[in-house]
């Protein structure tokens, strides 16, 4: 029989070691779920992992799609890291990336002509101030009215998605658009438009969105009394309120936070890649982010490399579809996956495992002894 | 728009109907919150009963044996989830996060095939004349088996929990699973047992929305019921009665808005559609406003790991 027993503080090698053992079990799973498939497993895990990064035909496009894919992830979950830390979950990010998109298009619509400097920036601010908005939902129905912030975030994003659709078919429907659902192209608008800094890198202005917010992050959980509140009040709820820490306004700061980071993750995306509001405008980065909040150990640099990687597995899977014709939801299934193996694994950083044939004799009679 | 066309007995009995998976998925999680344990993966199991349930029953014909391979396959996932939080003591919220969001990616791979098929028909059970009676007959007696397994379950739940020895053990290892275990009850047993039963109701449940309710398979189709299930755990307090209750009162408005939009209600569709939404999040805010009454009603235990020191 195997045996567990509490570890006094977590392993620093298995704090490292388990998401890269996590995502190499779920390249050896995940072997198996293409075999399955009936495709070649050593094929599509090297055209999902080293092909668009690699690969002579594929990588002049594909590596810039990383930092395309990789900054909304990113922005998205250290933002989430922070009230994950505090035991505050907000996994509503969808729906206030769609809502920072919905209101940063609105800043630019309702300018449209106007080419102003001023117009970016002020979408900038919508953008976050529309996330913002939809996690204070969650916030203040939690300090006020102890409701359970899991189920009012995430049934939120299906009212985010219904007003994402009757924004499309109508309030910001394109009236030069012949009737046809989705708003105006905001790349054709170049005053609203997120452009690329550098030709061909993929990196736009939600890229170094996402470079500051992981600085911020990092500062403010090193650096800052409210970073050790935040730590403090997820590992010892009770020593927290000893200490002062005022559980409400940790609530509405974490959530607001993340709102904020996934808002403004929205208004890059509907001003840069996706061009428009349309209705199938989300692709799930608020659901991937919580995976690569958790991959990244809720560290900003840890994040950095998570979205990194899972970014990789979005260009890759659509290689691999592209391709071999996997399916689309092989890849969703390879990041439920992941999160599985990296759940599983961290028994190890908490706890050792050991041999122990019967442990409730042996340890009766060392306190006999 | 024409509200004369809303017929009040149709509006009832499809009620019932509306409701049964959201309250098939609810007693099950009932129970595995009952025992101490809150699986959020809800929504992912339904989908992935949802899928399975329908590929088994257009490959084998038969709409009953889709039922059974759908409360197999959601045991099976939820099984998953009891690997990880009482084997491996991994965090509950973030493993039933995951559940979900494995299932909602598998259950689209499993269900590409069965996009735009038919499946069987479920029959409607026999009352011989009772269903003939006017009004009444209508609403409560035309329907197929399963709206009434799903009131048979909350019966069964309901004794079970407060009238039986093994039902009082798991609410025991709900309310203080260290109490529990002192008491020398096999605290892990229970709840592994509690979360394979929540997996299984939650599977039958999304079986019943791609075979009965909807009937077809789209990618996604539970679209926030196993989410609403737990809303509604939260609603009733944690009592099956009133699970029944908010069941099938979020089927009203699931049907009435429904019907509002089919009779040219003058509100864009996607605005109607939100209501089911909002009115989950408004009678959660309402339930728990009183901190003291949802504080009592809670499982002591729910939610923290248990490990057995020693």
């Amino acid at each position: 029989m195997l045996r567990l027993d509490k570890r006094p503080t977590p392993s620093k090698f298995w704090n490292y070691a388990t998401p890269v053992t996590a995502v190499l079990l779920t390249m050896i799973a995940g072997g198996i779920l293409f075999a399955l498939l009936g495709k070649n497993p050593f094929e599509a895990i090297k055209l999902i992992f080293w092909d668009p990064l690699f690969s002579e035909q594929f990588a002049s496009y594909s590596r810039p799609q990383l930092l395309v894919k990789a900054g909304p992830l990113i922005l998205i979950a250290v933002g989430l890291s922070i009230g994950f830390r505090a035991g505050i979950w907000n996994i509503g990010a969808e729906g206030q990336y769609i809502i920072g998109a919905l209101c940063a298009a609105g800043v630019a619509l309702a300018f449209y002509p106007v080419e102003s400097w001023l117009v970016f920036p002020l979408m900038i601010l919508g953008g976050a101030f529309g996330g913002w908005l939809w996690a204070m939902i969650p916030a203040v129905l939690k300090t006020r009215f102890n409701t359970n912030e899991i189920l009012v975030s995430l049934l939120l994003v299906y009212v985010a998605e219904k007003l994402l659709a009757a924004a499309a078919t109508g309030f910001m429907r394109n009236p030069d658009g012949a009737g046809f659902p989705g708003s105006r192209n905001l790349s054709q608008y170049p005053a609203a438009a997120n452009n690329e800094i550098f030709v061909n890198t993929g990196l736009h202005w939600g890229g170094v969105a996402a470079f500051i917010a992981v600085l911020f992050t990092y500062i403010l959980l090193q650096r800052h009394l409210l970073g050790f509140h935040v730590q403090l009040a997820g590992q010892a709820p009770r020593a927290a309120r000893f200490a002062g820490v005022a559980p409400a306004r940790l609530v509405v700061l974490c959530l607001g936070l993340s709102g904020a980071f996934a808002g403004l993750a929205g208004m890059f995306e509907v001003a840069g890649p996706a061009r428009q509001i349309t209705i199938d405008f989300n692709a799930g980065y608020g659901f991937t982010a919580i995976i690569v909040a958790f991959l990244g150990r809720l560290h900003p640099v840890g994040i950095v490399l998570a979205g990194l990687l899972l970014a990789l597995t979005y260009i890759g899977g659509e290689l691999a579809q592209f391709m071999l014709n996997l399916p689309a939801a092989a890849i969703q299934v390879f990041q439920g996956m992941l999160l599985f193996f990296l759940l599983a694994l961290d028994v190890l950083s908490n706890y050792r495992v050991r041999l122990a044939r019967q442990p409730a004799k042996t340890d009766a009679k060392v306190e006999l002894a | 728009m024409d509200l004369s066309s809303l017929n009040i007995v149709v509006l009832l009995a499809s009620l019932m109907v509306a409701a049964t998976p959201i309250l098939m998925a609810a007693i099950g999680e009932l129970v595995v919150e009952k025992a101490g344990v809150l699986n959020l993966g809800v929504e992912g199991m339904m989908i992935t009963g949802a899928v399975s349930g329908f590929a088994i029953a257009v490959s084998t014909g038969n709409p009953l044996i889709g039922m059974v391979a759908a409360v197999i396959a959601g045991a099976a996932l939820a099984l998953i989830f009891a690997i990880l939080t009482q084997g491996l003591m991994a965090n509950q919220v973030a493993s039933g996060l995951s559940l979900t969001l494995f299932g909602l990616g598998l259950s689209a791979l499993v269900g590409q095939g069965f996009v735009g098929v038919v499946p069987p028909r479920t029959p409607k059970l026999d009352f011989g004349p009772l269903s003939d009676i006017p009004v009444l007959g209508q609403i409560f007696f035309r329907h197929d088996m399963l709206v009434y397994v799903s009131l048979l379950m909350v019966l069964a739940v309901w004794y079970f929990l407060t009238r039986t020895r093994a039902g009082r053990i798991l609410r025991a290892v709900g309310e203080n699973h260290h109490s529990a275990h002192a008491l020398g009850y096999r605290v892990k047993r229970v709840r592994v047992l509690a979360i394979l039963f929540g997996g299984g109701c939650a599977g039958l449940g999304g079986a019943y929305l791609s075979l009965v309710r909807v009937p077809q398979w789209t990618e996604g189709m539970t679209a926030g019921a196993g989410w609403i299930a737990l809303a509604i755990v939260v609603f009733a307090s944690w009592r099956p009665g009133r699970a029944l209750l908010g069941a099938y009162l979020f089927g009203g408005i699931m049907v009435l808005q429904l019907n509002l939009q089919a009779a040219g209600f003058s509100i864009p569709v996607e605005y109607l559609s939100m209501s089911p939404y909002l009115v989950t999040i408004l009678v959660l805010v309402i339930m728990s406003s009183n901190r003291a009454r949802i504080t009592l009603a809670a499982p002591g235990s729910l939610g923290q790991s248990f490990h057995a020191a020693g």
